[in-house]
């Protein structure tokens, strides 16, 4: 039974209802710390309110914004002419750079600050370097906006990357190939062509980069930009618990004001027909072939191989003077479990909701999918709280288990697999799904059939970015981890919070080679 | 079994003895007291006693959870020593100290913690006025001079702390520098600083103005001090780096962050410390501390971890591997340190240093924290 219509009913009602009720439970599990954040909130006492109207919270409002959409402007800028160079060109090592450049999204935003400052500072490592043969004492300020845009920006780069690399290779080829017959050049179809059809890619990938920087508070801090998590810090470590929920739920709304954005920026966006039948022609760069490369490298230089060898310096160094290696070998395994079980559960918790929406659009199941974004921009010190205001109290049992730090995961890293999902769910017509059905499948089983495989590069994606945030992630393990259930990350963070160095640096370099298997592994199979 | 463990706490004991007896010339690292468990039974120094009765350490050891806001690189191979040494079996869960007093706080009743072991003054002082510490005895609570235990008996300091000037070697001598911290105020100290303001010692000096000079004279150092335009750093360890580096010439630091520095990298580094003689301030020597949660479920394990951290063994290694103040007298501090009782200390109560909600308040109107 083919439908014409846009909301064809296509699966048995019961099927259905356990597509919305599993979204929902799904939904109401992610905003379980914004309710925290109103049980606390409500305790305020006026004085916290005026407090927050005070000009100087307003201005810090206005400067996380500006950070946010500079690095999400930057972003853009960075990641379609990777994208683009890596799946359409005869960029020179086309497949490597597409296993490397996503990379740094696995390095911790504070030990990359960190490197940063003490390669760029105004006394860093390249003063040291430039002093001798040209006598320069002091470098050019990298705190401030500046720095922090650039940082955040090379952290948080893969984001777009890898969404638009999987829409570019996805895309059919047809579209720019017959722009291109009608005489269109390589400039003007990108711009009139490829661009528009990469909006929904730009969008998703977009706005996990600007929820990550509403998020971060490693990279502002080292760099010494005040942003909302910062002033939100500020609150938590004076133990006003009642004002950062406050502050956390003013979170919360920025979290809505840039979803409403990305909407608003979506608003008319088609459902691309054709997916990718074959590879599509790959165009030969010419004399821009090594200022592409030398481009790729210096991004891939500044957001990976510079951090990595400090990191490297660092153990040397560390290892000359006597320093022995920790054994490292229970929180590798730990972090592998943790991320794994998270990265399986964020994918299936993320499933339904991206059907639903994708098969189903309307406003309340874009709504519920909206609403998985509600804990992303929060720091993991609110999720990590509000858990273990539940957990202590209703769910004792859970508590302080491994069960709850995966739901904690979950709840913070979802929208990645969701948005992962989603993306690619939208390339894959419905009609497929319809055809396995007119050839005698039934309405699961086609699903099962059809759909999944094409899916699963967006389960792939989605569970590595799941896998490898949870990761890196510091404050929810700190809080909600069982009692001795040390983490690569909780490694790193013990050395270098007391200047250890070099014991710091093998377990992030772990971090950086753990989390790079799972990258390498579903980049390579596209 | 049991014998055996005994046994092995004596052997434990005794050679860390030896090897604390040896003295700073040994330069023990964590990794050999680590060690120290291997050696044989030969070793015959005088055990260290822990204030245990030896019934107790017959019985079932039992178990002990500890919340630690001070980090595993600093005291795990402590807390290691007092499980060697007891059979307890003891489970931590690390943390920095505002997060873990915040968890503290959100847990209330139902927390699984035994004891808290935090960083500085504010964080216990948290978890005390909400009424989750039990009061300790009083054999405990004695082992430290009055200023570093809370009057109600709640916690008890573990280590000291002092806040010091670190400086760059190749731009500044001792000579140059003031006596107290408020000359700092002084125009020609502008845009030579550094300083952390979001950290917990900095702000327990914060409070320890308003203790010493009371609100106003605190809020016209920030304000100067403000004007003389402070590189803001995250934390000790930025700040240490960059003096070291020559970013900044000064900054306002605790005392054995240098050390760690001095470790890793040799003499050449180019920062030392300067304990400000004038008295104010300036010159605090904060704790570190411990309490026993009211709600745990071990409690004499608890206490006995609390009198371990004042034993000699467990005061002989925070003065050799963590670099600070041993709290309990007749334990001598690391080569290179002033003793503390040459210090010009502020002379505050700790206990008057909890009102961490006033000095971020001050602090955010001076503009000094966002």
């Amino acid at each position: 039974m083919p439908h014409a219509s846009r909301q064809p009913a296509r699966w048995t009602t019961p099927t259905r209802l356990a597509l919305w009720a599993l979204s929902a439970l799904v939904a109401a599990a992610v905003l379980l710390p914004t309710v925290y954040l109103f049980v606390r909130a409500a305790g305020a006492d006026p004085q916290v309110w005026a407090g927050l109207l005070r000009t100087r919270t307003l201005e810090i409002l206005g400067r996380t914004l500006l950070l946010a959409a500079s690095v999400t402007a930057a972003s853009i800028g960075v990641a379609v002419p990777l994208a683009w160079l890596t799946t359409r060109t005869d960029l020179p090592l086309r497949r490597a750079w597409s296993l490397i450049l996503p990379l740094p999204l696995v390095v911790p935003s504070y030990v990359s600050a960190y490197l940063f400052v003490s390669a760029f500072g105004p006394r860093g490592l390249l003063q040291g370097l430039l002093e001798a043969p040209l006598g320069v004492t002091r470098l050019p300020e990298i705190y401030g906006l500046p720095g922090a845009v650039v940082i955040l920006t090379l952290l948080s780069y893969p984001y777009v990357f890898l969404s638009t690399r999987a829409a570019l290779l996805r895309m059919s080829p047809t579209l720019e190939e017959s722009a291109r017959s009608l005489g269109e050049g390589a400039w003007s179809t990108f711009w009139r062509v490829t661009l528009p059809l990469l909006r929904p890619a730009l969008g998703a990938g977009g706005l996990l980069v600007a929820l990550y920087t509403l998020r971060d508070f490693g990279a502002v801090s080292l760099l010494r930009y005040d942003t909302f998590t910062r002033v939100l810090y500020v609150s938590y470590r004076s133990f006003d618990r009642e004002g950062s929920a406050l502050l956390a739920l003013v979170l919360v709304v920025l979290t809505l004001v840039v979803l409403g954005f990305e909407a608003w920026l979506l608003r008319r966006v088609t459902q691309p027909t054709a997916s990718a039948t074959r590879p599509p022609r790959i165009l030969p760069l010419g004399s821009w072939r090594w200022p592409a490369f030398l481009f790729t490298l210096g991004v891939a230089f500044l957001s990976l191989f510079l951090p990595a060898g400090l990191l490297l310096y660092w153990l040397i160094r560390g290892l000359n003077s006597g320093e022995t290696l920790m054994a490292l070998g229970g929180a590798t395994w730990n972090s592998l479990l943790g991320s794994g079980l998270a990265a399986a559960l964020a994918v299936a918790a993320a499933l339904p909701v991206a059907i639903l929406s994708v098969r189903y659009p309307g406003r309340l199941t874009r709504l519920i999918e909206r609403l998985t974004y509600a804990s992303f921009a929060l720091p993991g010190i609110v999720i990590a709280l509000a858990l273990v205001f539940f957990g202590a109290r209703q769910a004792p049992f859970l508590y302080q288990t491994l069960a709850l730090l995966v739901f904690a995961y979950a709840v913070l890293y979802l929208p990645q697999a969701v948005g992962a999902l989603r993306t690619t769910l939208l390339q894959i017509p419905p009609s497929l799904d319809e055809a396995a059905r007119s050839l005698g499948r039934r309405p699961l089983q086609a699903f099962w059939e059809v759909t999944v495989p094409l899916l699963r590069p967006g389960l792939l994606a989605g569970a590595s970015l799941v896998f490898l945030t949870a990761m890196k992630d510091l404050p929810a393990t700190l809080i909600l981890a069982p009692l001795g259930f040390d983490t690569l990350a909780t490694e790193v963070w013990s050395a270098v919070s007391e200047a250890f160095f070099a014991r710091a640096a093998a377990p992030a370099l772990l971090i950086v080679l753990m989390s790079s298997l799972p990258l390498a592994f579903f980049v390579g199979r596209d | 079994m049991k014998k055996n463990h005994a046994a092995l706490a004596t052997t434990t004991l005794a050679a860390l003895a030896l090897v604390s007896a040896c003295g700073p010339a040994a330069a023990p690292t964590a990794q050999v007291i680590r060690e120290t468990v291997e050696v044989p039974v030969e070793v015959t120094a005088p055990p260290i006693v822990i204030t245990a009765p030896p019934e107790q350490v017959a019985a079932e050891p039992g178990r002990l959870v500890v919340y630690s806001g001070r980090s595993e690189s600093l005291v795990g191979p402590i807390i290691a020593q007092f499980a060697a040494a007891t059979g307890v079996q003891v489970d931590v869960k690390y943390g920095s100290t505002a997060e873990i007093a915040a968890t503290l706080l959100e847990e209330g009743a139902n927390s699984p913690a035994d004891v808290f072991f935090a960083q500085d003054p504010g964080g216990l002082g948290a978890v005390a006025n909400a009424g989750l510490f039990a009061p300790l005895p009083e054999e405990t609570l004695s082992l430290v001079p009055a200023g570093y235990r809370s009057p109600a008996g709640l916690w008890v300091g573990v280590s000291g702390r002092a806040r010091v000037v670190v400086y760059n070697t190749e731009a500044l001598a001792p000579e140059d520098l003031p006596a107290d911290i408020w000359d700092f105020t002084d125009p020609v100290w502008a845009g030579r600083f550094g300083w952390a303001p979001t950290n917990g010692s900095f702000q327990a000096m914060v409070t320890a103005m308003r203790v010493a000079w009371g609100e106003e004279k605190t809020r016209e150092w920030l304000t100067a001090m403000q004007a003389n335009a402070p590189k803001v750093f995250e934390g000790n360890t930025n700040i240490v780096e960059a003096v070291g580096a020559g970013e900044v010439e000064i900054g306002f630091v605790n005392h054995y962050y240098l050390y760690r520095f001095l470790k890793e990298q040799g003499d050449g580094f180019a920062a030392r410390n300067y304990f400000l003689p004038g008295g104010g301030p300036g010159s605090l020597v904060m704790a570190a501390g411990a309490g026993q949660l009211e709600t745990s479920a071990n409690p004499a394990n608890a206490q006995r971890f609390i009198a371990f951290l004042l034993s000699t063994v467990a005061q002989q290694y925070f003065a050799s591997q963590t670099y600070e103040y041993p709290l309990v007298e007749g334990v001598a501090v690391e080569r290179g340190l002033p003793a503390l009782a040459e210090l010009n200390r502020l002379d505050v109560d700790m206990a008057a240093l909890d009102d961490l909600a006033g000095t971020t308040r001050l602090l955010q109107e001076t503009g000094v924290l966002p």
